[in-house]
């Protein structure tokens, strides 16, 4: 198994809070590596430096091969980097199917077409489609995304990451606000998804987290205090007093 | 309620009626007035793609619109004075063709906006909104203090331009060729509307997030809309200086700009036919408010405050009882 994604040694401060401190991490193929964490733990800095929001104070991130460090979102998006994020990003004026074949067309990127419309793109449609039926989505085609459940947002988040055929897939609390029956069918999905392109996954539901993931890193305080498989890390001391002990009292 | 297509038909039909009817009644002015509207809903096609499509608010596009009509003016008074525009190293002469002066003003117009955009797109808000207004400024004073051109005066054309196998001179041919301008433009609009440029354009819009993480540069998108937006309002300036056989400095002025702006809010920001219904109330309230009181840009701001606050879709949003425009 090959690194798809390889962090290498991050760091990131915001004035004396050092939010990223000497992060290490990889993700090999055909993995789901979770990323666990209490709230203000520094997860999305992480998850933006190597999506290309934020860029590092030093290290390095490398993407299929390549240093991105210095690359935009885009360009890394480009690369084959789906996202999904915590809080749904979408066209909200542009229906199910338009935001999916938007995500078509960004892969594509052939955007300067002026001519033909868009929505009567075959190629485009088709991909589109594919993704909304893989979601189970299909059904809401038509509807805008202002209209739509948070839940169905969330799938639409992962159908419009579908259409970029990503190499790798970063999600930011997928899960969030689903419902039981909903994480459930995801966790699902997700297992299915990872032979495609492995995941990095960031989720605060522990139960997808130890159902999903091949590994676990643990970061406390911008910093990784564990890695290692789910078993590894139920038993780890330091993880049990830092994050998994005070989730066990409440 | 209506649909936004059969309410377009019906503008448009209404647009292309009256000023036919005023031929046969002999109602010059009115004719004067149409055509007036169309060269205003002109550069309001313009605006909107950067406004409507784009949510890129811009102060400055009196600037293109200037130049569009600088463009016609310089040319024209030129061949008016047979003096060549420069000699040397090449002879350029002026012009009287309107097709020339047109791609002149459209390239004119593109540049400037290239220009302008390149480096106020690199802000957004209220940044933006300053520093387009600042650009459009440094044009107008720069216009009137180039004495060449007229300087403050502006420049006055005596005979209006030719267009081939037409008599511009005549007023229902010139606005046949007006509206015809008009109806190619917003033509082109709606497919720019629906193609991927335009999908992506509204994305940008939207949520720029989400297009950066499908792999698409918002600021590319933005600038090329704004040039496209700035052409168009070049073309409408070149064409309004025919329709008023005069150009002056206050073409560029930010009145202008803000002018073409309320067309744009009163008709429904990003609906394809809101620069004509929005120019149409605009002139018809000069017309009829302004013989009764100087003060009628009072009952205007009335209007566009009725509008802001209780139809955010404008007039077109308000009769098709749709607030979000495009589908």
């Amino acid at each position: 198994m090959t690194d798809i994604l390889d962090v290498r040694a991050i760091s990131k401060s915001f004035g004396a809070l050092k939010a990223s401190d000497n992060i290490s991490l990889s993700l090999k193929s055909g993995e789901i590596h979770a990323l666990i964490g209490p709230n203000g733990a520094g997860k999305s800095t992480l998850i933006n430096q190597i999506a290309g929001g934020l860029k590092p104070d030093s290290g390095s991130v490398h993407f299929a091969g390549q240093d991105i460090t210095s690359l935009a979102a885009p360009a890394r998006a480009r690369l084959g980097l789906g996202r999904t994020f915590q809080i749904s990003q979408l066209a909200p004026e542009m229906t199910v199917l338009q935001n999916t074949v938007f995500g078509a067309l960004g892969s594509d990127g052939r955007v300067s077409r002026f001519w033909h419309p868009v929505m009567k793109d075959k190629p485009l449609l088709e991909i589109a489609r594919s993704a909304l039926e893989r979601v189970g989505l299909a059904h809401r085609s038509g509807e805008r995304v202002s209209e739509i459940s948070h839940g169905e947002r969330r799938q639409l988040e992962v159908a419009v990451a579908l259409t970029q055929k990503p190499k790798a897939f970063l999600m930011d609390e997928p899960m969030a606000g689903l419902g039981h029956g909903g994480s459930e069918r995801l966790t699902g999905f997700l297992r299915d998804l990872k032979q495609e392109a492995p995941i990095l996954l960031v989720e605060h539901d522990m139960d997808a987290v130890f159902a999903l993931a091949d590994r676990i890193s643990v970061l406390v305080y911008g910093r990784i205090i564990a890695s290692g498989t789910p078993t590894d890390i139920r038993s780890n001391p330091l993880v049990r007093e830092a994050y998994l002990g005070d989730e066990g009292e409440t | 309620m209506i649909k936004e297509t059969d309410l377009n038909t019906a503008i448009w039909l209404l647009f292309l009626g009256v000023p036919l009817a005023a031929w046969q009644m002999g109602e010059i002015y009115t004719i004067t007035l149409a055509t007036k509207i169309c060269v205003l809903a002109l550069a309001g096609v313009g605006l909107n793609i950067a406004l409507g499509l784009g949510g890129m608010v811009s102060l400055g596009h009196a600037a293109f619109f200037g130049i569009g009509g600088y463009a016609m003016g310089i040319l024209a008074s030129h061949a008016q004075s047979y003096a060549p525009i420069m000699e040397t190293p090449f002879l350029i002469e002026g012009t009287k063709s309107m097709p020339v002066i047109w791609v002149l003003a459209i390239i004119m117009s593109g540049i400037a906006a290239l220009a302008i955009g390149a480096l106020s797109l690199r802000t957004n808000g209220a940044y933006f909104i300053m520093i387009t207004l600042a650009f459009g400024q440094m044009i107008y004073f720069f216009a009137i203090s180039w004495p060449a051109y007229g300087g403050e005066d502006g420049l006055s054309i005596y005979v209006r331009n030719d267009f081939p196998g037409l008599n511009t001179l005549v007023p229902i041919q010139f606005f046949a060729l007006c509206f015809a301008i008009l109806t190619a433009v917003i033509f082109l609009s709606s497919r720019l509307e629906h193609s991927r440029f335009g999908m992506a354009l509204q994305a940008t819009r939207q949520n720029e997030t989400r297009t950066q993480a499908v792999g698409l540069t918002p600021y590319k998108i933005r600038l090329i809309a704004f040039v496209i937006s700035g052409m168009i309002c070049g073309l409408a300036g070149a064409v309004s200086a025919d329709l008023n056989r005069f150009v002056s400095p206050t073409m560029l002025s930010w009145h202008t700009s803000g002018e073409i702006m309320i067309f744009v809010i009163l008709g429904g920001t990003g609906r394809l036919f809101a620069p004509l219904v929005g120019a149409a109330i605009y002139i018809m309230l000069e017309h009829f408010l302004g013989g009764v009181s100087d003060y009628w840009q009072i009952f205007l701001g009335l209007l566009l405050l009725m509008v802001v606050l209780f139809a955010p879709g404008g007039v077109i949003g308000l009769l098709t009882k749709r607030e979000a425009a495009h589908d």
